[in-house]
This record gives C-alpha cells, structure tokens and sequence, in this order.
C-alpha cells in the first residue's frame, strides 16, 4: 500500500525521461561515431579519438564554411529583425488595409522554403527570370544574381529575409499589441513626439519579443540548408557552402560518415553557445524592459 | 523518508542503465552497411542445370530507375518480360536531382529494399569497395543461370570493361570483377543549330581555338541575325561531379591531360599541371565568352532545353542530350540540329569521355536469381532493339542493334548523327582514374571551375585544389 504513491512520480516523469533518452541517445551516438573513421570505405573503422575534430579544424574549407555561415546568419537575422519591426510598426495601427495586409504578410511562413527557395531560383534566372524583366527599363536587365560569390549570398540571404520576416513581424506585432497603455498616455500628456516615444519607450519594451526573434531567427540561419542548397548548392565555388551543405556532402555524397557528423557537431556547439549568450541577453533585457514599463 | 531516497537512487540507476544499454551495445555493433560476406562464394553457383527464363516464375523482382528516356522504354515494354519468364517487376522511379542520394542511402543501410538498380561506372567505384554491389561475373559465366543468345561479346568492349574493376585506386577498368552492364550509354559531342550556322555562315569547329571563336561569334551575332537571346555554348557548370565529365572532360582528354598520375599505387592530382591549368583557363574564356548566362546552375536538363528553345547555337554534352531535342516535334529546334565529333586535340586526338548507364544487382538482395533473369533481359539484344526502335532508347551498347538496319533508318534523317557515332563510339571510354573519391574530387573540380570562371587566379585554385585532393585520394 505504501509503494504505490512512492512510485507514482516517477511513473508520471517516466515519459518526459524515455523523451529525454529518445532526444539523447541519437546525439550521443552520432557524437561517438565522430571519434572512429566511419566512411562507406571503412564500415568497421578504428578508433581516431579526436582525430577528425583535428583534421576539420586545420581545413580551410571548414574556415571558409564557418565564415560563410556567420555572415549568412548575421545578415539575414539582422535584416530579417530591422523588417520585421518596420513592417509590425507600419500594420499596428488597425485599419482594414493593415488587416488585409497581415493576412497576405504570413504567406510566405506557408511555403516550404526549398520551395520558395526553387520559386526564386526561376525568377532570379539572368535571361528568362522575372526580376532581371522587371529591372531591364532601368538598365539592370543583365544582373548574374546566383552566378557570382557576393551576389549568390546575397541572393540567399534575400529569399531567407523573404520567407522569414513575416515571422519576426508576426512577433514583433504581438509584442506591440501586448504593451501596456499608461507609459504611452503619460508620454502623450507630457507632450513627448512620436520619434521619442519610439525610441525611449515603445522600441525598449518591445525589444525582449524582438530578442526572442532574433534568437529563432539566428539560430536557424546558422543552420540552414535548404535555401542556399535549392538555389546555389553552396557555389559558385565555395562562396555559400555553410556548414550543413558541407556536412551533408561528406557524410551523405561522399559517405565519410564520422568527418561528415563531426561538421555536425561543431556546428551543434557553435548554435549552443550563441544561444546562451543570446538567452542570457534576453533576461537582462527584460529586467530594463520590466523597469521602463514600471 | 530513507526509503524514499533508496528508491529514487535505485530508479536513477535503473533508468540511467536502460538509457545507456543501446549506446554501450553500439559501441560493439553501430557500424551499419558493412562488406558483404566474401567467403562463401557467389549466388550464381547454385543455379545449375539447363538454363530457364521460366526458373523464377512467381518471383518479385523491386527495382529502382532514374527518371530517363531509357527508363520510359523499360517500363513499356515490362510486360514481355513478365510473359517470357513469369517474373512480376515493381518499380520506384526517381528524378535524377535525388535519384543517386537515394540510391547511396539505401545501399549503405545495408537493407535489400531494391534487388536491382541503374547507376554509372563511376558509381561502381563507390559502392563497389564497401561490397554493396554484386559481382555479375560468376553469373555471365554459369550457362546455368545465363542464356546462350545473351551474347557478352555482342557488347561494345569498352562498355562492358567500363563496369569491372579490381577495387583498388588508380588501377585501370577492365580487371576484376563485373559490378554492372552496359545498358545504354552517351558519347560526348558538339550539336549545332544549322540555321544560324547557316545565316552566319559558319562551319563546325575543329580545333578548340575554334570552338571558343565560334562560341563567341555565335554570342555577338546571333541575336542580328534573327535568333534573338541566342548565346554561343550551352556546356554544364553546376556545382556537381557532372559538370566535369561531359564537355570538359572529354575535351580535356583530347589534349592529352589527365585528371590524375599514378604511382606505386599512390595517385597524384595532374589537374593542376602547367597544361591543364592553360586548358581549364581557356575552358573558363569560352564560357565567359560564349557559355550560359547563368551557367554555375546548368545542369545538363538546362542545357538540352537551350539547344531545343534555340537558345543556345551549340551544345557540347552527350549525343542524348541533343537527339532529344533533335526528334521530330521534340522542340522549336527539332530538325534544325545537327551532330558533329567536335574538335581534335592538338594531336588529332578524338579521345571522349563516357556516360554508361548500367544495371547493377544490390550484393544483399534475396533474389539474386530473379533479379540476374532482369539484368539479362533488359540487357539482352531483344529488348534493347526494341528500346532502339519504338522507344528513345539510343547510343546501343550492342554491337547488333547499332548495325541493325532499321535503327539506321530511324536515325538516318538526323544530320550527321550515325557518323557523329561511328566516328566516335571507337575512340570513346572512361578517361577519369578509377578511385573512389570520384565524387568528391569532381565536385571540388567543378567548384575550382566555377571560381575561375568568376576571375580568380586558375593557377592558385587548382594548386590549392590538388593539393585538397592529394590528401583524400592519395
């Protein structure tokens, strides 16, 4: 009689702990398999240790992709988060124009970005693609928008911005609408303009929903694959060869599976640590968020 | 309250050893996809006495294929398969962008989902090392289990040699064991469009300093001359292994470069040699001068389509790639297209490079018998005539069918294209050294094509290239 409420809690934990273990036992796995020389040439390899962490680390491929990767991510969480707030500010005033403008603002969150990614490809294409047709009356008509280093990541970042934005706006929005009356009526009775009451009180007390954005947005982009691979497959050359495609050229393409994972698992560690550093920023700025809309 | 913490020890440690238990016994036997049992001998040796196509019948056979023309004329004609032996074929059909990832997956977890599957000759040295591919050898040489009309000499030699290998680096095809068969296959030529060749008054280029000329001459005056957005060259310039094989590769050899030297087993990068390096800027000068304008994404779709949309004044791929363009009512450009060997090496060298789609047998299917009856059938002279003629199934591996009077009438009408193949078909083979990096160093190779082509210096890149490539291949 006396076991069975003893038990009981750690019957009720038992499916968030078999979660854990699920969530756990794959990463461990691919984790020890970065320490043997696991390739299809190789199905029962040796025991390397850290030997592919080394070999990654003194490639400058990996340099280059790692490079490639936080450019990618800065550029487009930065322009994605700039957008974002721009775009949640011009709809905050309802109005029916801004009600229909929101509903056509999500569709882009509703197409898988390898798509949108395709959808881009053809309309960016030199000769036939919609945008060279629509900038040619300007004289811009010949624009190799995928063919060079600089205009493929540019390029990749804006269907990224394209197809993300909405979501930091849709964030963004939401934070606006959730922000309390008083500050902005007392401001408004102390005669404070629109630029001040932006700058001093709205944009302070919408930031921790903006840093919430910013922090998926960021994260994701240091991981993406399917844009840049849908529209580049990281060239020219190397120029958008961030770390998934390059992961997945070597484990998949060209099966050196344990080389491939360590790519993998370098990047895991890169996305933690921002994450920590970004999650530890976005408490203190809520404490000053707190503070200003006390 | 003692007890309380004992059990909560006590289920930390049990729930701790469950959750460990799959990792430790992975420790011991993670490694999927492992080399094939080498000791027992070959499937082949238990077919004995006289030879049945009927020895199957009620078997089911899985089968994976590449979206293709040939693929089309297979499928069509399934059903006489089935009649002459009783077999039943299921099949799963992929786009060639996904087709290989697919295949790659499947064959390195080790399963036996497909029995049989179409890959190249590079794809032998792949997945031939790690033991995933059967060897068909025992099985063309067991009069048991192969039939007396499939006649192996009927085949082209090069093809056949093209699908056996000894598994080791460097050393040339033809040895070893036989890890697919020739089904159809690309010779690499020039196609043209006659109608503006003719407006401008230009012939066929016969040294690559022509064709680079022609490209760009096509370029300025094309669009003058009434064929407007034409460009000079469509060639491939995706970042992928198959940007290097075709045009360039087969141009390349007919300047007497190879991709790799080797010695004492050991190979060494030659890509980056002064000859090659000259080649590969003057490769880069054509397509600036002439090429796609957007050429780091053609693939060899984008560049047939070109040809047909009269985009493109020549192509410089696979016969295929333009034939199918070529066919009455296949394009804008259909009956305008002609075929042509393309130009010489300095020496007069007509050396091209090969695409032979083969069919292999996955080394663990469980229906090795069934599935040696396929790959006879759909390499067997019956089928691939029939392929040849109500089909697009072109380029024949036999001997037989390419003699075949009605397959020369049904291609006579197109210009030059049956003397475009006689001319060629001698002289072409695999010009890549055998090794199973292949993919890797192609797809590092068409990278370095790319950055050169956008300006950067063609003598550091394929330095900073073959010294890449020494590590892995070497």
């Amino acid at each position: 009689m006396r076991r069975r409420p003893a038990l009981r809690p750690y019957l009720l934990v038992l499916p968030a702990l078999l979660l854990t273990c699920g969530i756990l036992y794959p990463f461990a796995l691919g984790l020890y398999y970065t320490l043997f020389d696991f390739s299809a040439a190789k199905p029962q390899p040796d025991l390397v240790r850290l030997h592919n962490y080394g070999t990654l680390l003194s490639q400058d491929a990996f340099w280059n992709s790692a490079w490639v990767t936080v450019l990618y991510a800065v550029g487009a969480a930065g322009a994605e988060t700039v957008l974002g707030v721009a775009v949640a500010l011009l709809l905050h005033r309802s109005s029916p124009v801004g009600r229909v403008l929101e509903k056509i603002l999500i569709l882009p969150l509703m197409i898988a970005p390898v798509i949108a990614a395709i959808i881009w490809k053809l309309m960016l294409q030199p000769s036939v693609g919609v945008v060279n047709h629509l900038l040619r009356p300007f004289g811009l008509g010949g624009v190799q928008w995928t063919d060079t280093p600089a205009g493929a990541l540019l390029s990749s970042i804006a269907v990224d911005v394209w197809v993300y934005t909405p979501f930091v706006a849709v964030l963004a929005l939401a934070g606006l609408r959730s922000l309390p009356g008083s500050p902005f009526e007392a401001a408004a009775v102390d005669g404070a303009g629109r630029w001040y009451t932006l700058r001093r009180l709205t944009l302070p007390m919408l930031w921790p929903y903006v840093l919430v954005a910013v922090i998926f947005r960021f994260m994701d982009s240091l991981k993406v694959f399917d844009i840049i691979y849908a529209l580049t497959e990281g060239g020219p050359g190397d120029s958008t060869m961030v770390l998934q495609i390059r992961a997945y050229l070597e484990a998949i393409r060209f099966q050196r599976y344990s080389f491939g994972i360590s790519y993998t698992i370098v990047l895991w560690a890169v996305v933690y640590l921002a994450a920590m550093v970004l999650v530890r920023r976005l408490g203190r700025i809520q404490r000053g968020a707190a503070e200003v809309s006390g | 309250m003692d007890r309380h913490v004992h059990d909560r020890r006590r289920f930390l440690a049990l729930t701790g050893t469950l959750a460990a238990a799959p990792l430790v016994s992975a420790c011991g036997t993670g490694f999927g996809g492992g080399r094939q049992d080498k000791g027992g001998g070959s499937a082949a040796d238990d077919v004995t006495g006289s030879f049945d196509w009927k020895r199957e019948k009620g078997t089911t056979v899985k089968a994976l294929l590449n979206k293709h023309p040939y693929t089309d004329a297979l499928i069509a004609d399934l059903k006489s398969f089935t009649e002459k032996t009783g077999i039943q074929v299921t099949y799963d059909v992929f786009p060639e962008d996904n087709y290989f990832d697919k295949l790659t997956v499947d064959l390195s977890s080790g399963r036996a989902s497909y029995d049989v599957f179409m890959l190249g000759a590079y794809m032998v040295w792949q997945y031939g090392p790690p033991g995933w591919l059967e060897d068909l050898g025992p099985w063309m040489r067991n009069s048991s289990a192969t039939a007396a009309e499939w006649d192996r000499t009927d085949f082209y030699p090069n093809l056949l040699r093209a699908g056996q290998w000894s598994l080791r680096a460097g050393e040339p095809l033809g040895r070893g064991g036989q890890y697919a068969l020739p089904w159809g296959w690309e010779t690499n030529v020039v196609a043209y469009h006659t109608g503006v060749f003719r407006k401008l008054g230009l012939r066929p280029a016969e040294t690559f300093e022509e064709l680079r000329e022609l490209a760009g001459v096509i370029e300025r005056k094309a669009p003058g001359a009434g064929f407007d957005g034409m460009y000079g060259i469509a060639v491939r310039g995706s970042r992928s292994w198959a940007t290097i094989h075709p045009g360039f590769m087969t141009m390349y050899a007919r300047n007497g470069l190879r991709d790799f030297t080797v010695e004492g087993g050991r190979l060494t990068p030659a890509m980056n040699s002064p000859r090659a390096v000259a080649f590969t800027e003057d490769w880069a000068d054509m397509v600036r001068r002439g090429g796609p304008p957007s050429w780091t994404s053609y693939t060899w779709y984008q560049c047939s389509s070109d040809l047909g949309a009269q985009k493109a004044g020549m192509l410089f791929d696979a016969d295929t790639a333009a034939y199918f363009q070529a066919v009455k009512g296949a394009s804008p450009a259909s009956g305008r297209i002609a075929f042509h060997p393309g130009p010489k090496g300095p020496d007069g060298s007509l050396a091209t490079n090969m695409w032979v789609w083969s069919l292999g047998m996955n080394a663990r299917s469980r229906r090795k018998s069934a599935a040696w009856l396929l790959l006879q059938w759909a390499t067997g002279r019956e089928h691939l005539r029939r392929a040849a003629l109500t089909g697009h199934h072109i380029d024949p591996v036999r001997r037989s069918v390419s003699q075949d009077g009605a397959y020369k009438d049904r291609m006579r009408h197109l210009p030059g294209f049956l003397e475009t193949f006689e001319t060629v078909a001698g002289r072409t083979r695999i010009q890549f050294t055998p090794q199973a990096q292949f993919f890797d160093t192609t797809t590092s190779w068409a990278a370095a094509l790319q950055e050169i082509y956008g300006g950067k210096d063609a003598r550091s890149v394929l330095d900073g290239l073959a010294g890449d490539l020494k590590a892995k291949a070497g």
